[in-house]
């Protein structure tokens, strides 16, 4: 019985940083530089794409596409914000939303497009794929670099907006956009990167998703959901409280669906529900 | 006063004429399906099976032209199906409503089929109860109980299980299959030791595999939609050490297309599962239709939808010669009716009484062929009927 209850947690756990993964680059946009953009998932669509292409046309190992999937997410995300995302930052929500969701309808139209509607399996390094025994239990070996990337990537980034120049740059400039423009702080550019930087994540967790998940031309609207629930049950802006919401979420919903089968998916909202009406500013949320 | 009431009649019937000339010319069929959404694949794989056929038979029938229309509806969406199919009837004017990759579109649909009269060819959804809607529907296509009911009787008298384990997508079709698998198993002996619903969400399945493990059944029984599922819970069973031969695993054919079978490597080996198409069954009607249908779609190879869609046009071009060219609801399904012609999947037949599609039942195992993991037949069960028909109520 300890054993089922190590390995319902284990799992739950992966699947959360799976979730962490993904949401994360959100709660970035949408905590720090106070921009919905629900086309997150599109950009976490094209990393899982451009691992696809690595893997499967240039016949590289799984483990070079991801930076590669970071990489392009991260330029492709760029340029939308240069050209069309900025001139939103000032725009309403709603304004934010519709142009966002707009354009996850023509990503997903124009990955169907180019790949087809088919799923995409890619074929995933041996050591990645087996199970990893210990003290009598199977654990998935892709699950356990799934844990380990999450918090590599959450150590990385409390360190970087906490304890360096740039992380001190984005914060003034969020904080009070003027007087980090008149201390000499480009305004522009650290907002372009702070983007770039959410979306690469994105991108980089459409690449982590495919093996757990499926990559097929809706995935930009299936994880929408799972992403928004991940932010606010954390928080806006809280690195911390995204990643404890997503843990939360991921281990309520495998232990529901392993204890109370009949609740099925519904635990992850009764979760939300919960959190949401006793802290409507999430768990670590600031306002 | 007179010569004004002739004019106008002779103008209308001028246009009642001209009308009647231009119908009698063509054939205008109305496809109503899931082109985009999440079922976007699996309606691109039917129409690719109808392109096909066209394509292989010219749009050329008893002397009329076939014109087709295509209507996206998006998703499992009946009031949308039916919208798009009163548009087609009133509109567009179509003599045939056709395609249907969902249950809910066909529903949706039966209604106008019915009082507009107009014969309605469901090409993939699988519910019973689709064509017992109207008189004027009929199915090329398969249903679920149709397999599973034949494959859980199987599973006990030819596989030798004695107790499964079920698993089932948490949507109308999922249930379908877990009753329909039940009562074939459990009537011919087998015993059900446990059921569990998935949910249609993120396909993390870990938790019910961990819950089939606790009850260390013979075998595990499977339905689940094709598309991000099959390759997730095929390596969580996997993971957990429930794979053939230790456990057998049962399911219908949407667990190991190719590309679930792709993603699943090694660990595929040795499931079964039961289809009413093989694409890799040796046979030549099937050996012609896979590699034509590999060179018009670049690779891609045929499955269940591509062949529904292909047979439903058959079905479509076949009564036509029969009719003579005549649309008429009525004539079109007295002409399927009895209708049995050898398809890529085998001998099929529409049955006279219920208007469903007859025909075997396969029984598939993930092997290695030449390198190559891939479903091979290792069983055949010959003209099977939908066992639901005229159960209902």
């Amino acid at each position: 019985m300890i054993g089922n209850l190590a390995i319902v947690l284990f799992d739950g756990l992966a699947f959360g940083m799976l979730l962490f993964v993904l949401s994360v680059g959100l709660s970035v946009t949408l905590g720090l530089m106070n921009f919905v953009n629900l086309a997150h998932g599109a950009f976490a669509m094209l990393g899982g794409y451009v691992t696809v292409l690595v893997t499967r046309e240039l016949g590289l190992p799984f483990l070079w596409s991801l930076p590669a999937a970071f990489i392009v997410a991260a330029l492709v995300s760029v340029g939308f914000e240069r050209t069309l995302f900025r001139r939103l930052y000032r725009a309403g929500e709603l304004n934010q939303v519709l142009f966002t969701i707009g354009l996850v309808f023509a990503a997903s139209a124009a990955a169907a497009y180019v790949f087809g509607t088919a799923q995409q399996p890619i074929q995933l390094p041996q050591f990645l794929r087996g199970v990893t025994e210990f003290a009598g239990l199977r654990f998935g070996s892709y699950r356990i670099f799934l844990i380990i990337i999450a918090l590599v990537i959450t150590g990385l980034l409390v360190l970087g907006l906490e304890y360096t120049r740039f992380g001190a740059q984005i914060r003034a400039a969020v904080d009070n956009q003027r007087a980090a423009q008149g201390l000499g702080i480009d305004v522009d550019t650290v907002f372009a990167v702070t983007f770039a930087l959410g979306s690469g994540l994105a991108g980089l967790g459409g690449a982590l998703a495919i093996e757990m998940v499926g990559l097929d031309p809706s995935f930009g609207f299936h994880y929408l959901v799972y992403m928004m629930i991940v932010v606010s049950v954390g928080g806006l802006g809280s690195i911390a409280g995204s990643f404890v919401a997503a843990s939360l979420l991921g281990i309520a919903d495998v232990a529901g669906k392993y204890f109370v089968p009949d609740l099925g998916a519904f635990m992850i909202y009764l979760i939300m529900i919960a959190v949401l009406f006793l802290r409507p500013q999430g768990l670590f949320g600031k306002r | 006063m007179i010569a004004r009431i002739a004019a106008a009649l002779t103008l209308g019937v001028g246009l009642a004429f001209s009308a009647q000339a231009n119908a009698q010319d063509t054939v205008k069929i109305g496809l109503i399906m899931a082109y985009s959404g999440p079922f976007a694949d699996t309606a691109n794989q039917m129409q690719a099976g109808i392109d096909l056929y066209i394509a292989q038979h010219g749009d050329e029938v008893a002397g009329k032209k076939i014109e087709i229309i295509k209507k996206d509806t998006g998703g499992p969406k009946a009031d949308e199906a039916k919208r798009l199919a009163q548009e087609l009837v009133v509109r567009d004017g179509v003599d045939i409503l056709a395609g249907f990759t969902l249950t809910p579109e066909a529903l949706g649909a039966a209604g106008v089929a019915d009082q507009g009269k107009k014969f309605m060819v469901v090409m993939n959804a699988a519910t019973s109860i689709i064509t017992e809607k109207s008189p004027n529907i009929v199915r090329t296509s398969m249903t679920i109980p149709q397999l599973n009911t034949a494959f859980g009787k199987w599973a006990f008298e030819k596989a030798g299980v004695k107790q499964a384990y079920t698993l089932v997508a948490d949507y109308a079709p999922g249930h379908d299959a877990e009753k329909s698998f039940a009562k074939g198993f459990t009537d011919a002996g087998g015993k059900i030791v446990g059921a569990d619903t998935s949910p249609m969400g993120p396909p993390d399945f870990s938790a019910f595999v961990q819950r089939i493990k606790d009850a260390s059944p013979e075998a595990v029984f499977v339905f689940i939609p094709g598309g991000a599922q099959p390759p997730a819970l095929g390596k969580a069973l996997a993971q957990r050490g429930l794979t053939p031969p230790d456990v057998k695993l049962l399911a219908q054919g949407e667990l190991t297309f190719p590309e679930a079978i792709e993603s699943m490597g090694d660990t595929a080996k040795g499931i079964i599962t039961t289809f009413n198409y093989t694409m890799e069954r040796d046979d030549p009607t099937n050996n012609a239709f896979v590699k034509a249908y590999r060179e018009a779609n670049g690779g891609r190879s045929p499955d269940i939808y591509s062949v529904g869609g292909y047979d439903g046009m058959h079905l479509i071009y076949e009564a036509l010669k029969k009719t003579g060219g005549d649309t008429s609801a009525e004539a079109l399904v007295e002409a399927s009716k009895g209708m049995s012609w050898e398809s890529p999947r085998g001998k099929m037949t529409i049955d006279p009484e219920t208007r469903d599609v007859i025909q075997s039942v396969y029984i598939r195992e993930v092997k290695e062929v030449d390198g190559k993991l891939q479903n091979v037949v290792i069983d055949e069960i010959p003209e099977v009927k939908d066992p639901l028909h005229g159960m209902a109520n």
